[in-house]
């Protein structure tokens, strides 16, 4: 178990990035900020595992929180709104 | 049925297999229950049939692995996940270990998680609200709901779920208070999320099988609330 780089609390920003491979990271969450919420487990490596690897060694995933008005700068349905995704260590960089 | 008319009337392109066809792993010749001689196969299912016996024939797949599929499939159903919620629903235990440890919880009520993935329980409460959807292809907890629904797969409701959840919600009769908060869960195929919905009032003393009626498959993707009690004959 490899030490994490992020505690629950923590404000992280997702990497703006768009590498040439398949990665699960959606769009909408790059270079926005969000509130790690928990650390949820290692789990193999979804970028290399779509391409023939093993997906080892596994990787830290976190739970993050983001404001809906941080994604999306038009939204009107209520400023409370939350949206929850599960990402990759190396997509997030302390905010 | 017999063999020769069978692989006649199958193989209609004049494409003959070669050796014997619709035989068992260990030899015995078998037939395919439901298809009547004089039934009359469209060329898709006839490719489709075609292509099983080879993938058989070729030693890819067993005899039985196509039947098992159908069979694991046919126990998917929203049922399970309604099984679950209705007895969180009068069993505060049983609640609290469904939450705490969904899977092991899932597995010891007797569901196969798909992929053997983890499944996370949200419960919604008088101040959440949980929407599921996968932004990215349609990861769904299978083996509580079933196959998921054509509307759950589609860009519009992918794209819809993020951006405006309560237009959506809104679409399938569910209208919040603006200060619950709307949590939309972007499913990763590592994990399934089940929404644990909020019991409907009215409902007290209801038995598990009662209440486990009004638990809807889209209760529990969070676009939706249960029935009400009176909306179901009882």
């Amino acid at each position: 178990m490899p030490e994490l780089l992020f505690s629950p609390g923590d404000r992280v920003l997702v990497r703006d990035e768009t590498p040439p491979h398949h990665h699960r990271t959606p769009w909408y969450v790059k270079a926005r900020r969000g509130v790690v919420l928990e650390f949820i487990g290692m789990y193999l490596d979804s970028e290399t595992r779509a391409h023939g690897g093993s997906g080892l060694p596994e990787l830290p995933m976190y739970r993050v929180e983001f404001d809906q008005t941080e994604l999306w700068p038009e939204y009107a349905e209520s400023p409370g709104d939350k949206l929850w995704v599960d990402l990759y260590e190396h997509w997030l960089q302390r905010a | 049925m017999s063999e020769g008319k069978d692989r006649g009337g199958f193989y209609d392109t004049g494409w003959q297999p070669a050796g014997d066809v619709h035989r068992d792993e260990d030899g015995r010749p078998h037939d395919h229950p439901g298809l009547q001689e004089d039934v009359v196969l469209g060329v898709r299912a006839s490719r489709a049939l075609a292509m099983h016996e080879l993938l058989v024939e070729k030693g890819v797949i067993g005899g039985h692995d196509v039947d098992d599929a159908i069979e694991l499939w046919s126990e998917r159903v929203p049922s399970n996940g309604a099984t679950l919620v209705a007895k969180a629903w009068v069993d505060p235990e049983f609640k609290a270990r469904l939450l705490e440890h969904p899977k092991e919880t899932v597995v010891e009520s007797g569901f196969v998680p798909e992929h053997n993935a983890d499944i996370i329980v949200l419960e919604n409460t008088s101040t959440v609200q949980h929407m599921v959807v996968c932004t990215l292809c349609s990861c769904y907890p299978t083996a509580l709901l079933g196959p998921p629904p054509d509307w759950y797969k589609s860009f519009s409701y992918r794209s819809r779920a993020v951006t405006e959840p309560r237009a959506v919600m809104s679409e399938f009769g569910l209208e919040l208070e603006e200060d619950v908060e709307v949590r939309v869960v972007d499913s990763n195929s590592e994990l399934r999320f089940l929404v644990l919905p909020r019991r409907p009032a009215g409902t007290e003393g209801w038995s598990e099988e009662r209440l486990a009626t009004l638990v809807t498959r889209d209760s529990m993707i969070g676009v939706s609330a249960p029935l009400s009690p009176d909306s179901v004959q009882n």
